[in-house]
């Protein structure tokens, strides 16, 4: 048992196989074996992580870090004193985002096995699906910030490879992915560059980016708590210890004989500053008033921590799609739907909110920075929720939507409500996923159906050719077919006597979202609630109440777009030939909706809250997992997590307010009322109303805005740059005038006057002077004979003579 | 006996005339005659040493001179002969192609 901690790496590796085979293989494997491949290393990770699961159920929910065999010790430098493991962190918040991610996740796969069908890059699907798989869990199980930033950037680009999947689409339908796709990188990148600021501030600050080191406790307070409790029966002593011997096993021989003998902590005081994780050392900091040296200043380490915090916020808007940088998720619904209910629903851009839970003792000690996370989020929810009203794409509803709800968990960190933060984001991965592959079954079917209606009316291509090449697309591609739009809702209707079983899932979907009793969505968002009016109720914190105030405007706007949805799609007389003809999906599509629209159903029981009365039936809800089940399991390793005390006011103003919206939705858009004779919303229609849902249809400008505050500058900034500065300035002018003709003028001086003046001046001058005395020194080459006979009898006097000079001087002397 | 002053003054003579010959002869036949006068000459200045010092050594150089003029006559007539039968001449005036 003390072993499968280990089986963590398995979680990461699995994928990674699975993704490697169909990476090198796949092309020839075809769909049927692609499918399963990835399918099953995505359903062979879920089950290691429900090994972990139990391992950490039965162990007292211990943390336990990690190190893999071949990455052990990942950046090291040692004259900097820089140490970076590649550690992997077991604890009751990475198995519970391991279990989203690989259970939700595997749920999809199975899903896209039916919803990809037909499509020539199939094996290229599971490929990117099960990369993003490898990169999500290394995002939760790292232990430290830098793991999480290689999972961050990765599960980033598997993003934008699935949103620009069909970037050859034809039509400009792929260029239109391909922005998206490029639209998404670019905004993640600003919020990266957030999260990378945050990474640097606390790596100079705390010298570290382990989240927390093998052996530290947590939880010191819950540590300190069970010890005083149990402290007679030693069982948490016990429990305590798990931990240790397990941490301490992959560090070597050498600690192995004394961890017998280690006395049982119930806090982190032995341990020095400089060894405790980011968090140990933030809290001992404030204790001591420390202050963070920049060099010129020194800031307290409380203002480090808002400035970190804020950073990490910028990440966390990004990657979670909040307010300012949320425009990307609405555009990312162009990639195949099944990614938008993984990547772009389920997982991926809960990843922020992920991240903000983790680091809760920076947010718990950084007041300011709560301010604005509780303000962000609940404008965000607010904001999306608004814009989903006026739209006419059935995805793009769920992505308005998705955003709104992640401002709902980013608004339960800002009002230090970390375990509702995590339940909301559980119950919004089975209903969202739920949701999404629900409208995938709808547009599959809605394309279906329109190919079948051509076929009946007589003027449609072949059944199997049609099926084959464009049966799964989402965009129509057709240009003789009127530019026909599945995902238009204008063109559905009438849809739940065609699609029985994914119109009641979408419906179970629809109730969850809208938070109605007694579905997951109820218990999850009513416990944000509640945490934002205790915290303005018992912390003074202001902003609980405004959160409260915003959040329950943005679950009423919920209840009425998703009860317009449902008018628009599955109520009253099918719009068109396609809707009235729209077959229901396969059963390989169908099955994974009805286990999402179980867990929709139920996933409120992991967390309701104790004492709710008529609530839970009194009590009958909290004898399937027990009150307070996911709080008490996260308290752990999330140090802030609390449950806290049901506030049945608070829960039967939300139901009746989401129930009201509901009812409102029907007298509008129900009895056949949803779209009006002109193909407008009966909003539109309306003077009173127009202005409101015009705005909200026009999704509030915000790109519009964009584009002229950032877009619009950049480009004319750019095309300065480019046409005066560059061009005209640069290549015209000082290229052309001053490099070329100095160039050309220092040229003509080195080729007239060095080269052709000095340099051929010596050649030819030697040359000539060479002609000249060999003009006259072969007049000595006579060619008679006699002559040189002279000369050689000349010569052999003169050699004499030389010869004999000594002898003759000396004779005279 | 002779003296050997007389020989050296003798060989003197000889080579003088040898070289008067060699410069102021047109023939190439008589040139080469006048040539081997003075190879003679001073053949008979190294016999004179010899023999005044009482050593061999001259004696032998001598027929080394010989033998070696021998050869050289081989070739020297050969040449004259190739050099007429091109030049219809041996008027070593007329032989001056290799001037510069």
């Amino acid at each position: 048992m003390e072993n499968y901690p280990q089986l963590v790496t398995l979680v990461v590796l699995i994928p990674l196989i699975g993704m490697t085979i169909n990476l090198f293989w796949g092309w020839r494997f075809g769909e049927k074996v692609s499918g399963i491949i990835g399918t099953t290393a995505a359903l062979l990770a879920f089950v290691v992580a429900l090994l972990l699961w139990s391992y950490l159920s039965n162990s007292g929910y211990p943390s336990v870090v990690v190190n893999p065999p071949i990455l052990d010790g990942w950046i090291r430098i040692g004259s900097a004193n820089v140490e970076i493991p590649w550690q992997m962190r077991v604890d009751t918040l990475s198995v519970t985002m391991m279990l989203v991610v690989t259970g939700v996740g595997s749920l999809i796969h199975i899903y896209s096995i039916g919803y990809m069908h037909g499509d020539p890059l199939f094996s290229r699907f599971f490929t990117y699906l099960n990369l993003f798989l490898v990169f999500m869990l290394i995002l939760v199980t790292g232990n430290n910030f830098l793991m999480m930033f290689v999972g961050w950037e990765g599960v980033g680009l598997c993003s934008f490879l699935l949103i620009g999947f069909w970037f050859d689409r034809p039509n400009g339908v792929g260029w239109k992915n391909s922005l998206a796709a490029r639209k998404a990188m670019i905004v993640n990148r600003i919020g990266d560059f957030g999260l990378l600021m945050a990474i640097f501030l606390m790596f100079w600050t705390f010298g570290t980016l382990d989240y927390y080191r093998p052996g530290e406790i947590t939880n010191v307070e819950l540590a300190e708590h069970s010890e005083t409790v149990t402290a007679n029966e030693g069982e948490h002593a016990a429990t305590e210890s798990v931990a240790a011997p397990t941490e301490t096993k992959s560090e070597g021989a050498a600690t192995e004989d004394t961890t017998a003998a280690l006395p049982v902590y119930t806090n982190n005081d032995h341990i020095e500053t400089a060894q405790l994780g980011v968090f140990g050392q933030a809290e001992r900091m404030i204790a001591e008033h420390h202050e963070v040296d920049f060099g010129p200043f020194k800031l307290p380490i409380e203002t480090v921590l808002v400035l970190i915090t804020l950073f990490m916020l910028l990440g966390a808007a990004g990657k979670s799609a909040q307010i300012p940088l949320f425009v990307w998720l609405p555009d990312a619904m162009a990639g195949p739907t099944p990614v938008s209910a993984l990547i772009h629903a389920a997982t991926m851009v809960t990843a922020g909110v992920y991240m903000m839970v983790r680091s809760n003792v920076f947010y718990h000690n950084a007041e300011f920075t709560s301010f604005v996370v509780a303000m962000i989020g609940a404008t965000t929810a607010i904001v999306a929720g608004y814009i989903a009203i006026g739209q006419w794409d059935i995805k793009r509803v769920l992505a308005y939507s998705t955003i709104s709800q992640l401002g709902f968990m980013v608004a339960a960190v800002g009002v230090g409500a970390y375990g509702a933060a995590m339940f909301h984001l559980v119950t919004h991965a089975f209903f969202k996923a739920l949701l999404f592959l629900g409208s995938g079954s709808v547009i599959h079917g809605m394309e279906h159906g329109h190919h079948l209606a051509h076929e009946r009316a007589g003027h449609g291509h072949g059944r199997d050719e049609h099926h084959d090449a464009h049966g799964h697309d989402e965009h129509d591609e057709h240009h003789d077919e009127h530019e026909f739009d599945p995902q238009d809702m204008r063109n559905m209707g009438g849809l739940s006597r065609r699609m029985p079983l994914t119109y009641i899932t979408y419906l179970i979907g629809t109730l969850a979202l809208a938070g109605i009793w007694p579905f997951a969505g109820f218990w999850s968002k009513d416990e944000i609630l509640a945490n934002s009016w205790l915290d303005g109720l018992v912390n003074n914190h202001f902003w609980g109440y405004i959160v409260l105030g915003l959040l329950i405007v943005a679950a009423a706007f919920t209840a009425f777009y998703m009860w317009r949805q449902i008018e628009m799609v599955f109520f009253g007389q099918p719009r068109t030939e396609a809707a009235d003809h729209a077959p229901e999906s396969s059963a390989v599509m169908v099955v994974p909706l009805l286990i999402l629209g179980v867990l929709s159903i139920f996933g409120g029981m992991l967390n309701v809250p104790a004492n709710a009365g008529v609530f839970t039936i009194f009590g009958l809800f909290e004898n399937i997992f027990g009150a307070e089940k996911l709080t008490l399991w996260l308290e752990p390793s999330v140090a802030n997590a609390h449950a806290v005390e049901f506030q049945p006011l608070i829960a039967i103003g939300a139901l009746l307010l989401a129930l009201a919206a509901i009812f409102l939705a029907r007298s509008i858009y129900g009895a056949g009322k949803a779209v009006t004779q002109d193909n407008r919303d009966p909003l539109a229609v309306r003077r009173d109303t127009a202005p409101i849902w015009n705005f909200a249809n026009a999704r509030m400008y915000w790109d519009e805005t964009y584009y002229r505050l950032f877009e619009n500058p950049f480009n004319v900034l750019s095309r300065f740059l480019a046409n005066t500065l560059d061009q005209d300035f640069w290549h015209d002018y000082v290229h052309n005038t001053v490099i070329w003709k100095g160039f050309d003028a220092i040229g003509q001086i080195l080729a007239r006057g060095v080269d052709l003046g000095i340099i051929d001046g010596i050649v030819n001058g030697i040359g000539t002077l060479v002609r000249w005395l060999s003009g006259r020194w072969r007049r000595l080459q006579t060619g008679y004979v006699r002559t040189y006979a002279v000369t050689f009898l000349l010569g052999v006097v003169l050699v004499i003579v030389i010869l004999l000079l000594p002898a003759l001087t000396n004779a005279g002397k | 006996m002779v003296q050997t002053e007389a020989y050296v003054m003798l060989s003197a003579v000889l080579f003088v005339l040898g070289t008067m010959g060699v410069l102021l002869r047109r023939n190439a036949i008589l040139v080469f005659m006048s040539v081997e006068l003075m190879l003679n000459a001073a053949n008979l200045a190294l016999v004179a040493f010899a023999r005044q010092w009482n050593q061999v050594q001259g004696h032998v150089f001598v027929f080394f001179v010989m033998t070696v003029a021998a050869a050289e006559v081989a070739v020297g007539l050969a040449l004259i002969v190739a050099i007429f039968r091109t030049k219809q001449s041996i008027n070593i005036d007329e032989l001056h192609q290799m001037e510069g």
